[in-house]
């Protein structure tokens, strides 16, 4: 099945996650050197063999924090989309089921959080908390709830026609068991789909918020903190700003192409 | 008309929920703006006075109220930190962010578009495959270091445009559009990305329908098939995507204005975030978030009185 | 609940209506206005006069008002000084110097202040500025009017006698040598209430305009009182650009003359285009240690930190450096007070750090928090470099950074901090910096409590001849280091880059552009 030209991509985009994941796992045993640690006399060293992607403006090894950072952007992806996903399905398998005013209500209130632009709604969130990781995390859920709440809804509501569906009501099973039962199971593709694509975008919206400042702060390791970080020497040591933006888009490249790959492959079955 | 009056309530809906969601979040931000104001050095006393002056010492309710009236008034208050109208802070800030909107906007349709055409038409199972890894790449590039890339590329190896700064229009056109031009470029790259898989998509879709097979039977040119039926019936949904990339270029130029210094909305948002100066916070999110509600809603009318189909359905 | 929310969402929707509708008419309002008065501030530019250049300098921070009794900010007030003159100033060694004052003398018992004015002193509006000015300006700042006093430095002001036109006598509560200093505040001309939009001062400068987040103009005045210091340039204009990448790529470019603050990257970068002065800004960047607290209330704890903390590499990592190690809260840009010497006391000595930590019973070390603004990078960076270096005596540094508005709340005003880091900028007067650690001052917020550092400083503020003063300053010094108060780090250099042509700009131990003498060569 990979060997045909069209699962291509998902192929690339599966390679790019597993790289990516392993680099995480192996980064809580072993970095090449202590991401924290100080070296005064090598500032700003170019890439060498000693130090693969060079040296940052603490004398710190650039590779070993980018494995660090890794974990940071997995969990801070990960966690977004448990949230946004839990959310999500409540308010979208709710106003799909039952649909009518609740259904109203609740989609107003999606509307509502759409209609802040891009990472504003972030940005928003996380300057009512402390600047950090948590509440990063939380801002990053909250943005990702409208697209989950919106493709479970519409999925709902075209499952719902569906004989087998309008069988059990007939028989008078609760909503609750249909909901679980029968429709949920046959929309977890389109979740699959949906999470893989809200995992990039926090990954994504993760290092722009931490690039303002405004996200993951020091202690904890972040790319878009380092890229904050890597700005002033841009041009007298590029390589930090090129090694660690490269890394956060291999990482959103790979995951965003996962899940478009899952799409193409199911509506291939279709 | 029902479903217009339908459509605008839910729009009216929309903006409630939006502007109680403001007031809600800025209600609970902590810290003395006074205090941020005057600097670490202050006076008890200038903070005490700046306090009086500013209104903080009156209670909550009191200031929500004010802050209601006032609009009701015509007046949106005045910044905590620069003591002046915020509307005159934002009519300052306001064409530098509209024109990195619009000027990558127009990026967007002036590449997207032929390109996007032109690739459709190339229907090999290679060039999906690498048109569909490439789109993909300028949806995942993020727009701060793309920038940062193009001001590496452009402003430092082959200093072909200035890569700081703002020139208004005002004081020179060649400047301005050079100054604004990487920038739009950073926010762009992603909206052109998702527009060519999108054009794609919409007219391989197409072609792939009945009417375009009886064209084929009746012996037109494929010219003729491309221009005269599929472009015509694809380019309703285009219309849609180009109405929503106007909020992700919104959402982008406010990372991008901080990349490139430029003195736009976001710039000026990220800053009055830090000093707690929720006047003029309050107000920017608001208006923001108004010119996406009002164009969502407005792509959604244009969407039904183009396509009759839709509008039967109603 | 049904019902609630519904008519919640009524008022709401109703409320938001004419929200809408109201904030429309308005935004065009506004438009007219904002575009009139940027026509008439682009026409008077065109006229110059006198050809002299004009010089563009970068600002990193935004003006928080042109008003100088509410400005706050020290870039804002270093702009606006060359638009306001006070009855004294500052010389580069932080010497006081007659301004608008011809001279002064003290009466014996040091409460009676006597002010001989100029009497050629001309406003920028062409009012000439007599006694009535400095007093109706003074008695502002001491809110003598009826008015809060808006300067805490002049409560202690009783009051104020005219005796001429050009003589002022200022009556103290009590007596203070730190009242001398206050003195440089800016004469502000009498019942002209509008400084905010168009600031009216009696400077070498005059006020031009202002776009809020991009720049300041001013104009040469061409009668200021004091001839021989009548500026060479005909513009000043200050750009507000935050970010320091986008200053220097500009400077490159020849789109600015003069970086206040540039790093040794910055430097780097612009290679021989430009040339530079530098040396110490009278700052001091502490690590603050929260004296009342567990285990830093322990002297020996803080020795040992103070020993585990490598300052040398702290200046050389995060300041590129460019920095003046300290040993206490003072300076040596202030020359005259400084204790030389102390900045070596704790030089780092990790086994003797460990052996402190013994004896104060923390052989195995502790946890700590950091708590570190995290507006300012610099001393973030400072913070992590600390992080590193206290690992080495086993103190585990848990750092957390918060937004400089809860850090005002939480650890400057409520003191719920164990350690943190901090610049205090700099002051003319030595009781403003060493007040701090005053057992009883509000903003002591270290707690550090030590009754011969409060009786030192008493002393110096009764002191009547500056030997002494500088002597009674000295030794507090001394106490704080001895004490090891604090971590104090170091005075970061400014450096001022400045493009080639450019000559005359000078040092300050105070934040101070002196542009009366900046001028072009050729």
């Amino acid at each position: 099945m990979m060997t045909k030209p069209k699962s291509i991509p998902l192929f690339i985009g599966i390679s790019l996650v597993v790289t990516i994941s392993i680099t995480m796992l192996i980064s809580f045993f072993y970095t090449p050197y202590d991401p924290n640690e100080i070296h005064s006399a090598s500032r700003l060293s170019s890439p060498s063999a000693e130090h693969l992607f060079g040296t940052d403006n603490f004398g710190r090894d650039i590779l070993s924090r980018i494995m660090e950072g890794s974990q940071t952007a997995f969990l801070t992806g990960f966690s977004a989309v448990s949230i946004g996903l839990t959310v999500g399905l409540v308010i979208g398998a709710c106003a799909g089921y039952f649909e009518g005013w609740l259904d109203e209500l609740l989609m107003r209130f999606v509307d509502a959080l759409l209609a802040f632009p891009g990472i504003l709604l972030a940005i928003m969130l996380v300057s009512v908390f402390e600047p950090g990781m948590g509440s990063t995390i939380v801002a990053l859920g909250i943005m990702s709830i409208p697209t989950f709440a919106r493709i479970i809804r519409g999925s709902i509501i075209q499952y719902k026609k569906f004989d087998f569906v309008q069988a059990s009501i007939a028989k008078g099973a609760g909503s609750l068991r249909i909901i679980f039962r029968h429709l949920l199971p046959n929309i977890t593709s389109p979740i699959l789909v949906a999470a893989s694509l809200s995992f990039s975008g926090s990954v994504l919206a993760e290092s722009g918020l931490s690039y303002l400042g405004l996200g993951v702060q020091p202690p904890d390791p972040s790319w878009g903190r380092m890229l904050k970080e890597a700005q002033p020497y841009i041009t007298s040591a590029p390589w930090y700003v090129i090694t660690t933006g490269l890394v956060i888009t291999l990482m959103v490249l790979g995951f965003n192409l996962l899940g478009d790959g899952i799409r193409d492959s199911n509506d291939n079955r279709a | 008309m029902r479903y217009f009056a339908y459509k605008f309530s839910s729009f009216l809906m929309t903006f409630i929920l939006v502007s109680v969601i403001i007031f809600f979040v800025f209600q609970m931000l902590p810290g003395n703006p006074a205090h941020i104001i005057l600097g670490l050095d202050a006076d008890e006393q200038q903070i005490r006075n700046l306090e009086i002056e500013l209104g903080l010492d009156r209670p909550l309710p009191e200031r929500y109220f004010d802050w209601v009236t006032g609009i009701f008034q015509g007046d949106m208050g005045e910044s905590l930190r620069y003591q002046l109208p915020v509307a005159d802070i934002i009519q300052d800030r306001l064409p530098v962010t509209l024109s990195l909107t619009v000027l990558s906007l127009l990026l967007t349709v002036v590449i997207g578009l032929p390109l996007g055409l032109y690739i459709a038409q190339k229907d090999g199972k290679w060039t999906s495959i690498v048109l569909s890894i490439l789109t993909q790449l300028g949806i995942s590039i993020p727009s701060f270091w793309f920038g940062f890339m193009l001001i590496l590329l452009f402003g430092v190896v082959l200093s072909l445009f200035p890569t700081y700064g703002y020139v208004p229009w005002s004081e020179s056109f060649f400047g301005a559009l050079k100054s604004f031009f990487l920038p739009s470029l950073a926010i762009a790259i992603s909206n052109i990305a998702v527009v060519i898989r999108y054009l794609r998509n919409t007219i391989l879709d197409q072609a792939k329908m009945d009417y375009v097979r009886t064209a084929q039977c009746k012996g037109l040119s494929e010219k003729a098939i491309m221009y005269g039926h599929i472009l015509r019936n694809g380019l309703i949904p285009i219309l849609t995507i180009l109405g929503l990339t106007i909020a992700d270029t919104l959402g982008g130029s406010i990372i991008i204005e901080n990349v490139f210094a430029l003195p736009g909305l976001g710039n000026l948002l990220i800053q009055s975030i830090t000093s707690r100066d929720f006047p003029l916070v309050q107000t920017m999110i608001l208006y923001l978030s108004i010119i996406v509600v009002t164009i969502n809603f407005i792509v959604d009318l244009l969407y039904r009185l183009v396509d009759p189909r839709i509008r039967s359905k109603g | 609940m049904k019902l609630n929310l519904a008519t919640r969402t009524l008022t709401a929707l109703f409320v938001f209506i004419l929200l809408t509708a109201c904030s429309n008419t308005d935004g065009q309002n506004h438009e007219a206005n904002g575009s009139n008065s940027t026509n008439g501030q682009e026409n008077n530019h065109s006229s110059a006069e006198v050809s002299g250049g004009v010089v563009r300098i970068a600002m990193s921070t935004e003006i928080d008002n042109l008003d100088p009794y509410v400005s706050a900010a020290t870039d804002t007030m270093s702009m606006m000084d060359n638009v306001f003159d006070g009855l004294l100033d500052t010389d580069e060694s932080g010497q006081l110097v007659p301004a608008i004052a011809e001279d002064y003398d003290i009466s014996d018992d040091g409460l009676q202040y006597t002010f001989r004015l100029k009497d050629n002193v001309v406003f920028h509006d062409g009012s000439e500025l007599t006694a009535e000015d400095v007093v109706y300006s003074y008695e502002k700042l001491a809110g003598l009017n009826g008015g809060e006093p808006i300067s805490s430095q002049f409560e202690i002001i009783e009051k104020i006698e005219t005796p001429s036109d050009f003589e002022v006598i200022i009556h103290l509560k009590e007596r203070s040598s730190a009242f001398l200093a206050a003195n440089i505040r800016p004469i502000l001309p009498a019942d002209y209430d509008n400084h905010s939009e168009k600031p009216i001062g009696a400077g070498p400068f005059k006020f031009e305009s202002y776009v809020v987040g991009q720049e300041l103009k001013l104009k040469r005045n061409d009668d200021y009182y004091d001839v021989d210091k009548i500026p060479f340039l005909d513009e000043v204009q200050f750009k507000i650009m935050p970010d320091p990448e986008s200053s220097i790529l500009a400077m490159q470019a020849g789109e600015i003359d003069i970086i206040p603050g540039i790093s040794a990257q910055g430097l780097l970068q612009l290679g021989d285009q430009v040339k530079t002065v530098s040396g110490p800004q009278n700052m001091v960047q502490i690590m603050a240690l929260n004296n009342s607290v567990e285990p830093l209330n322990q002297k020996e704890v803080r020795q040992a930190i103070n020993l585990a903390v490598d300052k040398d590499m702290i200046i050389e990592t995060v300041s590129d450096g460019d920095g003046i190690k300290l040993g206490s809260n003072f300076s040596p840009a202030m020359d005259f007070y400084y204790e030389a010497g102390l900045e070596d006391v704790y030089a780092t000595n990790i086994a003797e750090a460990k052996k402190l930590m013994k004896a104060a019973g923390y052989e195995d070390g502790f946890e700590l928090e950091l708590t570190v603004p995290s507006d300012y990078q610099f001393h973030v960076d400072t913070a992590q470099v600390i992080v590193e270096q206290l690992k080495e005596i086993d103190i585990d540094v848990d750092l957390k950074l918060i937004e400089f508005s809860s850090w005002l709340e939480n650890v400057y005003t409520d003191e719920q901090y164990e350690a943190t880091i901090i610049g205090f900028t700099g002051k003319l007067d030595p009781y403003e910096i060493l007040r701090r650690y005053v057992t009883d001052y509000k903003r002591n917020f270290i707690n550090f409590e030590h009754a011969q550092y409060d009786e030192r400083i008493d002393q110096a503020l009764k002191a009547t001849n500056p030997t002494e003063m500088a002597r009674m300053y000295k030794d507090a010094q001394s106490i704080l280091t001895e004490e090891a108060a604090s971590v104090f780090i170091m005075d970061p250099y400014r450096t001022i880059a400045m493009t080639n042509g450019l000559e005359g700009m000078k040092m300050y131990p105070i934040q101070k552009f002196n542009l009366e003498d900046v001028h072009y060569t050729e």
